[in-house]
């Protein structure tokens, strides 16, 4: 590591920014009521993103491509999810499909 | 803690607890990789405290491992950590009830699992009561893995062997499942996902997931009233 007192500082102002993020949704919900309409499409963002997170880590790696065996585990889950699977069968089966794919040899 | 245990249901908790396993297993590679890259123990340990959100945390030690400004990669990292905004205004009041410590203790455990578990509840106590599940049980994990992994380091060698990386995805996909039943919700989510992946091979990390939200518009435009998932 070198210079460590700008490595901690880097740390540090990622902490305090990350923790000012978490702050500042709940202190506006706390003290603006928003109509029901505008609650629900905040719900519907939390989704969305949510979704946009699952779409980019399955998928990609960097700026390329992940390879097939991780969204192969992936799409395994989701599948089962969709048919209502207990959620440990559809983490498990994600990871299983995946490990079983590389040791075939799939990337 | 005792009433956190109460307000779930058997099933949920232990939903709560197999989430919380797969991020102690991620820890064990954020810790390795670390020490690996050339960080001290104490490094990956006190960030995983501090910082508390994984993604972030792998970009700014691979930034810094590769000789990048440990500025530039906190920058970085924030970009990532953008989306806690919007999961804030979407969640009802759960970081509470109650101020001052308890207050910022509740907003250090947001995450995508403490959120999504918060959102996958039907009423204010059980979404609360899954959040605090879901932040602690991160909170204890995710630094008691990745001391681990700094410890034996070598000895964990390719963690992509045993398929953890399609866990984080598999966990959260099966969260918004229910969500996703909702014809107007699911419509938004595919765009979204569409809007990230078609951006993430040209802006930095973080961004496309950020970009993602322009797929609300679609909701605006076709449900003047959508009927709720929920």
């Amino acid at each position: 590591m070198k210079d460590p007192a700008l490595v901690v500082a880097g740390m540090i102002v990622l902490s305090a920014g990350t923790f000012a993020f978490r702050f500042c949704g709940p202190m506006l919900r706390q003290r603006v009521t928003f109509p029901p309409r505008a609650e629900r499409l905040l719900e519907a963002a939390a989704v969305v993103l949510l979704a946009a997170l699952v779409a980019t880590t399955a998928l990609t790696e960097g700026h390329g491509f992940a390879g097939l065996a991780r969204p192969a585990g992936v799409l395994v889950g989701g599948v089962l999810a969709w048919r209502k699977a207990p959620f440990l069968v559809v983490v498990l089966a994600a990871a299983a499909t995946t490990a079983v794919l590389r040791l075939l040899g799939v990337r | 803690m005792g009433s956190i245990y109460r307000t779930l249901a058997a099933g949920a908790r232990r939903d709560i607890a197999l989430a919380c396993l797969a991020v102690w297993f991620i820890g064990l590679s954020y810790g390795a990789i670390a020490v690996a890259s050339g960080f001290p123990l104490w490094f990956p340990a006190a960030q995983s405290v501090l910082v508390l959100a994984g993604a972030s945390e792998f970009l700014f030690i691979g930034i810094v491992a590769a000789g990048g400004n440990p500025l530039a990669a906190a920058a970085a990292g924030l970009l990532v950590n953008a989306r806690h905004v919007p999961y804030g205004l979407a969640l009802p009041d759960v970081t509470g009830p109650g101020r001052g410590w308890r207050r910022l203790l509740g907003s250090h455990l947001m995450n995508d699992e403490s959120v999504v578990f918060a959102l996958a509840q039907e009423d204010l106590p059980r979404k609360r009561a899954a959040y605090w599940a879901c932040g602690l049980g991160v909170l204890l994990c995710w630094p008691a893995g990745a001391v681990l992994g700094a410890l034996i380091g070598s000895v964990i060698g390719n963690t992509g062997a045993f398929g953890l990386d399609a866990m984080f995805p598999a966990v959260i996909l099966a969260l918004i499942m229910p969500a996703l039943r909702d014809r107007v919700t699911r419509r938004a989510a595919l765009a979204g996902a569409a809007i990230a992946l078609a951006a993430a091979p040209f802006l930095p990390a973080g961004l496309p997931v950020l970009l993602a939200l322009a797929a609300l518009l679609t909701v605006r435009a076709h449900s003047p009233r959508s009927p709720s998932a929920s």
